[in-house]
């Protein structure tokens, strides 16, 4: 049995537990196993990979296991510094530039792989030439991800004229230049490739606005798993093309998931362009009247006489740091007898699940979290609905309004309660630029300020 | 400082107070001071105490009748008028158009006279409709009363002694009061059934829990302001029909048509007549002469077969504790409209088409009738005509599905040259792509399988996770460390830095974040 043997060996082992881990994943009750799985499948693949790297070194096996150790330490501390200190808040950001990481990787190991294999056959050359072409489209990509995340820049999708043509003339280069880089098999094709795809990744992601970012944001992680997988390719490594394969298919699910609760098509999201000046005036601008404004006293007497209570997150809540009052009103609503639940629309947030982990955070317990078709139905026999940082989710627009901008969209029916109490900051309108005739209905009140003071002047006044 | 007087209300069977310590407390907080009459809120069960507690001032009957804006829940005697200030403000239920006379009096006095049962129906004015209030407790009440007057329980009972079944009530008419009772009667676990001649209420009659009576001959178009207009003659029959047939299978029959006062009959006498011994009718058009011909305003009847009829006419005023708390609500919210700088002073904008509606007397002239105020109660039958038609709907979506059916054609042939190009590339290519192709394809439905049964709450987690697991490409960086080329081990020192910070950041923050998950303990 030689060495290579053992560790193609060990790479099945770990694929297959890379699959339990995410299956593992797929309940509460079971995801920190999968979580676990996923570690003991990566440190056998990486123990492996370190005895193989060694053995057939091409320099001192001392001068390599340094460098590999170096290496190892340098991941090791950031990473570490970085999950340890990165706050729940933060997480599409955090998960964003990671993503970039596996890009910038997956370039530099294609052009590894370019050098080391010179006269390479077609096939070799094509795989070398897609894997860059995929990392560093992701690479960029999630770095402007990252900095609209951390509002580093502005979240505003940035509408170039023709912007469409101006993708698809990036992509038309790129073909032409593989046209090049396989007769030739010159490096010069392809360092104009990156740079070219480089530029298609900036433009791409900055091109659509901060509220698809949940859809961005997975899409990236489908393609930094494609990136993994054309590595996988490049390098005849079986282990990376399941890997990157099971990332790709999660990302592209969970896009596609992001995408039909928005009830658009992934190719619209992807154009970008959506949230812009040219949508505001489209329509909406009909809806006005008369909204009522109560106190935090008030709501605090709503929630004393309700019997139940479902509480509508979106990114205000985030943004305003309210989970953690927001929990405590829960706790002290319970305590009382009172039915509280949570209803999270897919969308709410900037990542897919982030109002969950910001929950959980707080110490909500996860099953009075509940999805948006779990909730939907028992939302007319609420007694009060707290809207808290939700807008276009929450907009009876979408089923009411066929003209709607988002019509279409599943929302949460939030009207149908028998109170609702919106917290927001002032009138203006979400990030679909959509008026919402939901703060016009009757049995609508507006609580106006900062989310996290409010619910703190609530929980005292209960 | 404006004063606003609360009297005690001067027709000895009315239980109702215009103000409660609560709403008093609002009326301060608007800037005003505000005059109690001793004893008020007695026969409501407000003590004079909690009302000088929360900052009212008690003073005698007079006092309170001459302050600068007096609130009451029915219109004033005559003589009280004339103890009114000239130039006050009287805020009470007036039915301008039926009591002229009164109108006239308030004009002579110059007093401005603000009708509380006169509020547009328009949707902002709700929160100060006294109208809405009074039929919303009328409603619950008239169940209650019911529930007393019928021999048996409410909601189906399975005990050791056997089973009995809910009681089976029939409720007319899906205004205010008619949910109400659709709700009450429903929460006490009767089987509640309900008919009102507009069609579009039927789904505000389900959402409270009853089932709506369909009778499409019986039933018409929404009028435009919102109330129940007059039927035809083939409608009246059709209506009748279905009152008969639901009132002689019911146990129960509250009934609530009550259009601008005066009361149509639903219930014949004939209906009553066909009733079980037992059974109940509430009728709570009694004040305009009943919807019931059995009815006697006023007083509850036992007919010749043992059906009670009950004709109370004071439904609200049965419950004047909350019905006293809705009002005095009410009359706030007509003092915050009025009050826009919360500073105590009192000011008429006669612009408002709200304020105008309510507004019979101002200034020494009469300005009842308002001009006819554009409503919103019905804004879904008023944007049909407009639209398109039905047919062209039709046809619309015939060519709807004609071009989706072209395009799905063409998909299809697309997918098919797509997989034969495919297939013979993958020909063409050498065996160990091939391999890895099956791998790489596998792979992708193992994937899509396993994640499609991740929940929801916990994408975020399986991000971090597969953010980790994508690290993998870490393998192939290690493996080029080893490279004699020192640009190969350069590139690939700093890929495996970055991938490594992946594998070890993805994993830890998603455990950290598996971790706070926890279960309601």
């Amino acid at each position: 049995m030689t060495l290579t043997g053992f560790a193609q060996a060990v790479y099945v082992l770990a694929a297959v537990l890379f699959v339990l881990s995410l299956a593992g994943l797929s309940r509460q009750e079971s995801a920190r196993r999968g979580n676990l799985l996923g570690m003991v499948g990566m440190a056998l693949a990486l123990a492996a990979t370190v005895a193989l790297a060694l053995d057939t070194s091409q320099r001192p096996a001392a001068v390599t296991g340094a460098l590999i150790a170096v290496v190892l330490l340098i991941g090791l501390a950031v990473g570490v510094w970085r999950a340890r200190s990165v706050e729940m808040t933060q997480m599409p950001e955090l998960i964003a530039i990671l993503h970039s990481f596996v890009g910038a990787a997956a370039v530099l190991v294609g052009y590894g792989s370019y050098l080391t294999e010179p006269g390479a056959d077609t096939v070799h050359l094509v795989e070398v030439f897609l894997g860059v072409l995929i990392g560093a489209v992701t690479f960029t990509g999630s770095v402007v991800a990252y900095l609209k995340l951390s509002a580093r820049i502005s979240s505003a999708p940035l509408t170039l004229p023709a912007r469409n043509l101006l993708n698809l003339a990036m992509l038309v280069v790129s073909a032409l230049l593989m046209v090049w880089f396989l007769a030739s098999a010159s490096v010069v094709p392809l360092l104009l490739m990156t740079l070219v795809a480089l530029a298609l990744g900036w433009h791409l992601v900055a091109s659509i606005g901060g509220g698809d970012m949940p859809v961005v944001v997975s899409m990236l992680n489908s393609y930094s798993g494609w990136a993994a997988a054309a590595a996988g390719f490049m390098l005849g490594n079986d282990l990376l093309i399941v890997t990157g394969a099971l990332v790709g298919a999660s990302g592209a699910i969970l896009s596609y998931l992001m995408c039909r609760a928005m009830n658009r098509s992934f190719v619209s999201v992807i154009l970008g362009g959506f949230g812009a000046a040219e949508g505001t005036a489209a329509s909406g601008g009909d809806v006005t009247g008369e909204h009522r404004e109560v106190s935090a006293e008030d709501v605090a007497a709503m929630l004393r006489d309700a019997r139940s209570v479902v509480i509508t997150p979106g990114y205000g809540m985030a943004v305003a740091k309210a989970q953690y009052p927001v929990a405590q009103l829960v706790a002290r609503l319970r305590e009382g007898g009172t039915q509280v639940r949570f209803g999270v629309h897919p969308v709410a947030g900037r990542l897919p699940g982030h109002m969950n982990v910001l929950l959980a955070e707080a110490k909500v317990p996860y099953d009075i979290v509940l999805e948006m078709d779990e909730i939907n139905d028992d939302l007319a026999s609420t007694d009060v609905v707290l809207v808290i940082g939700a807008n276009d989710t929450v907009n009876p627009a979408a089923l009411e309004d066929p003209g709607s901008p988002i019509a279409g969209m599943p929302v949460l029916r939030v009207w149908e309660a028998r109170q609702v109490v919106v917290f927001k900051r002032s009138m203006a309108t979400g990030y679909a630029g959509v008026q919402n005739p939901l703060f016009f209905r009757e049995n609508t009140a507006m609580l106006f300020g900062d989310a996290r003071e409010q619910t703190e002047r609530i929980v005292a006044a209960l | 400082m404006t004063t606003i007087g609360i009297p005690r209300e001067a027709a000895a069977g009315q239980r109702l107070v215009a103000g409660t310590p609560a709403t008093v407390g609002r009326l301060r907080a608007l800037g005003y001071d505000v005059l109690v009459e001793r004893g008020a809120g007695e026969r409501a069960s407000y003590a004079d105490d909690a009302y000088a507690e929360s900052g009212a001032r008690l003073v005698e009957a007079d006092d309170a009748w001459g302050a600068d804006v007096v609130t009451c829940v029915d219109a004033p005697p005559d003589d009280r008028v004339a103890s009114l200030r000239d130039g006050a403000v009287l805020v009470t239920m007036l039915a301008p158009a039926a009591r002229p006379e009164r109108v006239e009096a308030l004009r002579a006095r110059s007093v401005t006279a603000l009708a509380l049962d006169a509020v547009p129906r328009i949707s902002r004015a709700q929160s100060l409709d006294v109208l809405s209030t009074l039929s919303n407790v009328a409603g619950y009440r008239a169940v209650v009363e019911a529930a007393q007057a019928y021999g048996g329980m409410f909601g189906g009972q399975v005990t050791a002694a056997g089973k009995t079944a809910p009681a089976k009530v029939f409720v007319i008419g899906a205004g205010v009061a008619g949910l109400a009772a659709i709700g009450a009667a429903d929460s006490l676990g009767a089987e509640v059934r309900a008919f009102d001649v507009r069609p579009e209420v039927a789904e505000q009659i389900e959402s409270m829990g009853a089932q709506f009576v369909r009778a499409p001959a019986a039933q018409q178009q929404v009028s435009a302001d919102g109330y129940a207009s007059a039927l035809s003659d083939d409608q009246e029959r059709a209506t009748a029909e279905v009152y008969a047939r639901e009132s002689a299978a019911a146990d129960v029959v509250i009934t609530t048509a009550l259009v601008r006062g005066t009361a149509p009959t639903t219930i014949t006498a004939e209906m009553v007549a066909a009733m079980r011994p037992g059974s109940v009718v509430v009728d709570l058009a009694a004040s305009g002469g009943g919807n019931c011909e059995a009815t006697v305003p006023g007083e509850t009847v036992v007919t010749a077969n043992g059906v009670t009829v009950v004709g109370w006419t004071d439904l609200a005023g049965r419950l004047p504790r909350h019905t006293s708390q809705l009002f005095g609500t009410n009359v706030v919210h007509l003092l915050e409209l009025l009050t826009p700088a919360k500073d105590g002073v009192l000011v008429l904008d006669l612009e408002d088409p709200v304020q105008r509606g309510m507004t019979v007397t101002h200034a020494g002239s009469t300005l009842w009738p308002p001009p006819a105020v554009a409503v919103s109660a019905a804004p879904a039958a008023a944007a049909a005509p407009a639209g398109p038609s039905a047919d062209e709907l039709a046809e619309r979506r015939r060519a709807e599905e004609a071009r989706a059916a072209s395009r799905r054609k063409v998909r299809d042939a697309l997918l098919v040259v797509a997989a034969v190009a495919l297939t013979l590339a993958v020909a063409a290519a050498p065996g160990a792509f091939v391999g890895h192709l099956t791998v790489f394809v596998l792979a992708v439905f193992v994937g899509y399988y396993v994640i499609s049964n991740v929940t929801h709450a916990l994408h975020t987690p399986l991000m971090a996770q597969t953010n980790a697991i994508s690290g993998i490409i870490l393998v192939g960086a290690l493996l080029q460390i080893g490279s004699d080329d020192w640009l190969v081990t350069l590139l690939a020192c700093v890929a495996a830095t970055l991938a490594s910070i992946n594998v070890f950041g993805g994993f830890l923050v998603a455990n950290r974040m598996i971790r706070m998950f926890r279960r309601d303990a």
